[in-house]
């Protein structure tokens, strides 16, 4: 690799300033900030400020609400990780065979990803609505129980899954899509020739070349799952029925911003970040060195 | 050369930011910010006001702007008041009355009127209005767009169900009326939007049963949430019954229900009496409805229904000749002529007893009767230590940890007096978080 000099000392700076700088006022000071004023009791025009040490993680931990929210989104960021990445693969694998029509099957497949959160929420609700929809519609001609969301909390959280998948689920296709694409015929070719059939392909040959990919949707998608959620739930449940789909993120933005319990809302971020620090060490240390690049 | 280049890139850091500071050219007028939280028909609404006060004088120009929801304007407008760019006005829902009472960051109503010598007849405002924003009998906030709960009746669904042509006056009758209606084939019985505030907090008022201690926050800082009390518990109960039995539809939170009410689908329904234009508007050509009281319980005494809403605050840090463009913009909102418009055309209260004869007068009642409906509910009622209106700090926590214990009775997943409970514990942890934050 060639090492550039440069004549000047300070210009290696100057270019990397505006960098530097974004990074500390967009990421460092509020991350910080957050820590700081997790430590109080703060009033909402900021003319009261108690500190109360971990007062308010305390509270957290102590509220079964809370507890719930965390299993809530495990829970959530799980099925929304694996069945939506498993649903990408397969769906994937079809788009990658020769048939015809291919570029209109797969355009329409990524499509979803162009539209934004809330109004893919707007759509769901449409969808959805217990009593407006459409579906609960079809439903009562197959069944007679209630899929009533605003009531029944299982169903409100698949709904939220679903809607959720279903809005990754163009992205983390076109990247399967561009892998598969990846995997030379050659290898695959051989294989056949061997007496491997398509599922043997697959599994012994397609899906281990796409281990980059897939770790590398594994973190996006969980990261999704657990901090960019908020949109599809603030549409569609508002945290609701009980707290049946109140996620992490949508609690402390709701405690926060609704409630104005601000010391209780940074508590709520910092344990956040924690969580998406931790993935990621976690993701990088083990999770890399057993895949093949 | 880079050292020169250095220089410029400051020099040129340091016009720009002289020239950001320098003093605004002088203008005419005095710009007043009003930032609000209401949008569709009635945010042209708020903009008529402020084009006809502007409109009529020319020493002030007051800008309405739309700040989004009603926490999005209130934490935009903490965020301003933070970097001290504080609006003049600013909007705030009844919830938040607390808030801005503890803040230290508001000039009082009745002060700044005083300071600014203009008149305004505090004792012409509606008692429930008056009381619920005043502090030691002075308006803190500015009344602006105050609505209560009623009912709600579909006279079709009514019709086809055979029943006559009059509101349920009681929850009995609402059973019995709206199992009628699901007999015949109606989708819903009753229902209810706004959850909290139409099943709980006024189902406490409107008997006379306290909803949190310090007279409901009246009197200091309240502490205990007192709602699983015999009322609440009942209440909760007959309710969830409703919900087994197919007589009463929980739609949802906020006024997510006024959808299916809209839709023809509800024979009966409780929302804000400003829902009355949203409703003729999507009711025009398909239904009928009429409006009335607020159902009773047997067995419990008349106490009177609480208002929601918003009123305007004014911020503190502005110029003194601002804020005698402020007083004189509240001058002019507190007009007859002015409330009695905004009354007509919105189904907001309206604020003042001359503005109710106004109506009267001009025959908007007896065009409409169902605007009176509100006004007449409040004057039937009896205005109490625990009726007067309900003073919470933290309260948008609080109807949530109501609302979620809502659904989970309605569900069928809590008892009402497991549910209830659960509610008084979660709301007085929230209030003590407040009071030691203001001790």
């Amino acid at each position: 690799m060639k090492r550039t000099v440069f004549r000047n000392r300070w210009l290696p700076y100057a270019l990397v300033a505006p960098q530097v700088a974004i990074t500390v006022v967009f990421f460092y000071w509020p991350a910080i900030d957050s820590l700081r004023l997790s430590l109080y009791r703060a009033s909402p025009f900021g003319d009261r400020l108690i500190f109360v040490g971990l007062r308010n993680f305390e509270r957290l931990f102590g509220d079964g609400a809370y507890l719930r929210s965390a299993f809530t989104s495990f829970v959530f960021a799980f099925f929304v990780t694996f069945v939506g990445l498993a649903l990408a693969l397969f769906l994937a694998s079809l788009a990658n065979a020769k048939i015809r029509g291919l570029t209109v099957y797969r355009s329409l497949l990524l499509w979803p990803y162009g539209i934004a959160p809330a109004v893919a929420g707007i759509i769901w609700l449409f969808i959805f609505h217990p009593t407006a929809g459409l579906l609960p519609y079809v439903l009562s001609f197959v069944t007679t129980y209630q899929f009533n969301w605003f009531l029944k909390g299982w169903v409100a959280l698949a709904l939220i899954i679903v809607a959720a998948i279903w809005k990754q689920f163009g992205y983390n296709l076109a990247f399967y899509l561009a892998g598969l694409q990846a995997i030379p015929a050659s290898v695959l070719e051989a294989a056949s020739v061997d007496g491997a059939g398509p599922v043997r392909r697959f599994l012994a040959i397609s899906f281990p070349l796409l281990s980059p990919v897939t770790f590398f949707l594994f973190t996006l998608n969980m990261t999704f799952a657990f901090f960019d959620t908020f949109g599809i739930v603030h549409a569609v449940t508002q945290g609701g029925p009980g707290d049946a789909t109140s996620l992490l993120v949508y609690k402390a933005w709701k405690d926060g911003f609704e409630g104005l319990q601000l010391g209780l809302s940074a508590a709520q971020s910092v344990i956040l970040m924690a969580l998406v620090i931790t993935l990621t060490a976690f993701q990088f240390r083990y999770a890399e060195k057993k895949v093949t690049y | 050369m880079i050292s020169i280049t250095r220089w410029r890139v400051v020099a040129a850091v340091v016009l720009v930011a002289c020239a950001v500071s320098l003093p605004a050219p002088v203008f005419a007028k005095t710009d007043l910010q009003w930032w609000h939280a209401l949008q569709l028909v009635l945010g042209e609404r708020v903009n008529e006001i402020a084009a006809k006060f502007n409109a009529s004088q020319n020493d002030y120009e007051v800008k309405a702007i739309f700040k989004g929801s009603y926490p999005e304007t209130l934490n935009a407008a903490i965020a301003a008041y933070r970097a001290k760019q504080a609006p003049h006005i600013v909007q705030v829902y009844e919830v938040g009355t607390q808030t801005m009472l503890s803040s230290g960051a508001v000039y009082p109503v009745f002060q700044l009127m005083k300071d600014n010598n203009v008149a305004i007849d505090w004792n012409d405002i509606i008692p429930p209005v008056k009381t619920y924003y005043s502090t030691g009998g002075n308006l803190s906030s500015m009344a602006f767009n105050s609505s209560t709960p009623i009912l709600y009746y579909n006279k079709d669904l009514f019709k086809k169900a055979g029943l006559p042509d009059k509101p349920p006056a009681t929850w009995d009758e609402v059973e019995a009326m709206a199992k009628k209606i699901v007999a015949a084939g109606g989708k819903c019985g009753a229902s209810a939007a706004w959850p909290s505030w139409t099943l709980v907090e006024n189902m406490h008022t409107w008997h006379d049963q306290p909803f949190a201690d310090h007279n409901n926050g009246f009197d200091g800082l309240a502490t205990t949430l007192k709602i699983n009390g015999n009322l609440g518990v009942k209440s909760m109960e007959m309710l969830a019954r409703g919900v087994k039995e197919g007589w009463f539809t929980y739609n949802g939170r906020l006024n997510k229900a006024e959808a299916n009410m809209g839709a023809g689908e509800c024979g009966i329904f409780l929302s804000s009496s400003a829902f009355m234009g949203n409703l003729a508007r999507q009711a025009e050509g398909k239904f009928t409805w009429g409006t009335g009281f607020l159902p009773r319980l047997a067995g419990f005494p008349q106490g009177n229904s609480t208002i929601g809403g918003a009123t305007l605050w004014v911020m503190k840090g502005a110029k003194p000749e601002e804020y005698r463009g402020v007083a004189q913009f509240f001058k002019y909102l507190a007009s007859t002529e002015n409330q009695a418009w905004w009354a007509t055309v919105t189904g907001y209260l309206p604020l003042t007893n001359a503005a109710v004869k106004a109506m009267e007068a001009s025959g908007a009642y007896e065009k409409n009767p169902n605007l009176k409906t509100a006004v007449n509910q409040m004057n039937a009622g009896k205005t109490t230590a625990n009726s007067q209106g309900i003073r919470l700090g933290n309260y948008p926590s609080i109807r949530d940890a109501i609302e979620e214990q809502i659904e989970n009775i309605l569900s069928g997943k809590k008892t009402a007096k497991q549910g209830l409970d659960d509610a008084v514990a979660k709301g007085s942890d929230i209030l003590k978080e407040f009071a030691a934050l203001y001790k």
